[in-house]
């Protein structure tokens, strides 16, 4: 058995708009070690969701995967017929979304909808599934789970519903959890405590984690690896504490200067540094380096063709022919803080 | 100045909406989205008001604006009671209260050009006369904001979430206005663009001499922009301070729990939650006496009886606490 729990490798995705042939997903390959999460991150259109409907051939037209693998424990989902799929996609990876209000059905109770899928994939009766239901909902840290069961969705605050997509999720005990924006739309403190649950559960179900987020704190929170996403690339993948201390494509440093900080005192910056300009129009993408317009270090060789992902150390690539000198000063104030800490 | 520098003030305001109205009148039952919330801002500072949803943090906000009719207190700018005043004079002092939305997307009209958006405020309030000048202006705010005058002939899709923040931000500055509010207008924006939007929001004030009232849930964010914030709790204000103090001396058991909720974007930050109980109580009927007991870490029976005010606990820290900030004898 291999040590991934998932391999994607050279993954190609494409939408076939009338205005043209848009690389949602272009050339993305990572693996996911088993009992671990990495976290996809990127800003909105950056291909990380496309990324994750890829996993789970979910992508509908005019999309369409058109190069590439996704190894799932051994398997490669592309080469599986439909009818196959279709079992492994809620038993073997599940997957939960940014809203549950959209995502869990108004008419039907949650119980009902958990036992829905344990039904299906494991074949017994509703009488059968239905304590199985509640455990779930127990284990989410759902109160008083039995008399919630028959609560309709309408019925419960937005944490309650995000708990109860991921009782549905875990009920049929997957190997792969992918989590798209699983708490931005929850308040701070509700987030706080989704994320706190799903690293328990993690370890109670020794979960592989696909986590998709636009926000570093929550990576930072949860990740052991991190890929950060650009107009439908990987720019950089590296261990989650390297991503923060040391980046070293200059997108993932323009978004880490961009965070506005809760800051020690007497940091506080009156200006926060921006990242210049807008992410490219992916319908005509530029020929090398797709972040060349915005990048501080930009020069001719980045333009003439596209930058490959080059390797910063054995677990760390990044797709700039500068990376050595990018991210340097955040190293840098990262070991001042480290001797502030120390003394 | 003859009210302390405060450039709004803001008294015992209510905003009570009906609930549960059956076919036949409205019932007796309503949400108390504001609750008898009093306070200051000064002319020129950012207040920064943070809360989770459904707080009344954009109620407050509206009933400032008198875009909707609190129920019952008192607004004044500059002194001047905004909730006795007549249509007339209200629009008229419209002019120097404007506001920025969230959503990019929705508060812009997508059959009118830019030029027409940011120039519809001068028509309304100027009359329709002297079309040259308004084009003027028009191409000297969308350059204040950054964006090329040229735009002006474009219509919003055109424009990246970003772009169309600052084409809000350049309808609000239209009729040069004292005092904005800033209702999460940086929520919807990603982080690379976020940052551009603050920082121009920044060089605006300092520019024009701006006041802003900043509503958001992005803690971080508030207090990078703001001078003084109000965190606010089930329509309550509970604790009140200056931008830095409350970030690192939050007194109230809820401050302290909402910025222990707070991801930070440092693996080895450690993690330090104050967890709090359960969820928060409908708005329909929240609990009596302290609105917050119910999930508070640190309650006590007494918390049941009273409703705390806020207290001035050091100079400008304000706290609505009886057990962090105890109340003075009546």
């Amino acid at each position: 058995m291999s040590d991934n729990i998932l391999e994607v490798r050279h993954l190609s995705t494409k939408f076939f708009t009338r205005s043209g042939q848009i690389n949602a997903a272009d050339d993305v390959s990572f693996n996911i070690v088993r009992g671990s999460t990495l976290a996809l991150v990127g800003e909105s259109g950056s291909g990380k969701s496309v990324t994750s409907l890829s996993i789970m051939r979910l992508v509908s037209p005019p999309g369409r995967i058109t190069a590439g693998e996704i190894v799932f424990d051994g398997t490669d989902l592309l080469k599986l017929s439909d009818e196959q799929m279709r079992r492994i996609r809620g038993r073997d990876v599940a997957m939960i979304f940014q809203d549950p209000m959209t995502s869990l059905n108004p008419v039907y109770t949650v119980g009902d909808q958990i036992c829905e899928g344990i039904q299906l994939h494991e074949r017994i009766s509703r009488k059968q599934a239905w304590p199985r239901a509640i455990e779930m909902m127990t284990r989410v840290k759902i109160p008083d789970a039995a008399k919630r069961a028959r609560d309709y969705p309408h019925q419960l605050s937005g944490g309650m519903r995000q708990r109860v997509m991921i009782a549905m999720a875990l009920s049929c005990k997957p190997k792969l959890l992918i989590a798209d924006e699983p708490t931005t739309a929850l308040d701070v403190t509700i987030q706080a405590e989704i994320l706190d649950l799903l690293r328990g559960l993690r370890v109670d179900f020794d979960l592989s984690m696909l986590l998709i987020t636009h926000d570093l704190g929550v990576v930072a929170e949860t990740a052991d690896r991190v890929a950060v996403m650009y107009a439908g690339r990987i720019v950089e993948e590296s261990p989650v504490r390297e991503v923060f201390y040391s980046p070293k494509h200059p997108y993932t440093e323009g978004l880490l200067r961009s965070v506005p900080k809760l800051s020690e005192e007497g940091l506080k910056v009156r200006r926060l540094q921006t990242i210049e300009g807008t992410v490219p129009n992916l319908l005509h993408l530029p020929e090398g380096c797709t972040f060349a317009s915005r990048c501080e270090y930009v020069i001719d060789e980045c333009t003439i063709k596209p930058i490959p992902l080059l390797s910063v150390n054995e677990e760390h690539r990044a797709r700039c022919i500068r990376f050595d000198e990018v991210g340097n000063e955040i190293a840098k104030t990262r070991v001042h803080k480290d001797v502030a800490h120390r003394v | 100045m003859a009210n302390n520098g405060n450039l709004i003030e803001v008294r015992k305001l209510k905003k009570y909406f009906p609930a549960g109205a059956g076919l036949f009148g409205a019932g007796n039952a309503f949400v108390k989205a504001v609750d008898d919330v009093s306070f200051n801002i000064r002319g020129g500072e950012t207040f920064g008001l943070v809360g989770e949803s459904g707080c009344g943090k954009s109620t407050i906000g509206r009933c400032i604006l008198r875009l909707i009719e609190p129920t019952s207190g008192k607004v004044s700018f500059l002194g001047q009671d905004l909730l006795s005043l007549s249509s007339d004079a209200l629009r008229h002092l419209r002019r120097d209260m404007q506001i920025i939305f969230q959503d990019p997307y929705s508060s812009l009209n997508p059959r009118m050009t830019v030029g027409q958006i940011v120039g519809e405020p001068l028509v309304i309030h100027n009359g329709g006369d002297n079309r040259s000048g308004r084009r003027e202006r028009v191409a000297e705010l969308l350059k204040l904001v950054g964006l090329d005058p040229d735009h002006a002939r474009r219509y919003p899709h055109e424009f990246s979430g970003g772009q169309r923040q600052r084409i809000g931000i350049a309808r609000a500055l239209a009729l040069k206005p004292r005092f904005i509010v800033c209702d999460e207008p940086v929520s919807a924006l990603d982080v690379s663009v976020q940052a551009q939007v603050v920082n121009l929001l920044q060089d605006l004030q300092e520019q024009l001499g701006l006041t802003y009232l900043f509503i958001s849930h992005g803690l971080s964010v508030v207090q990078h922009i703001s001078t003084r914030v109000g965190i606010m709790y089930l329509g309550k204000l509970v604790e009140i301070a200056p931008s830095d103090e409350i970030f690192h001396n939050p007194l109230h058991p809820y401050t302290k729990a909402l910025l222990s909720a707070i991801p930070i974007p440092d693996p080895a930050h450690p993690r330090e939650r104050v967890p709090l109980r359960g969820e928060i109580p409908t708005a329909l009927d929240p609990p009596a006496g302290c609105n917050f007991r119910t999930r508070c870490p640190i309650a006590e029976p007494r918390c049941a009886n009273e409703s705390p005010e806020l207290v001035e606990v050091a100079p400008d820290h304000f706290v609505s606490c009886m057990v962090v900030a105890p109340h003075p004898k009546k």
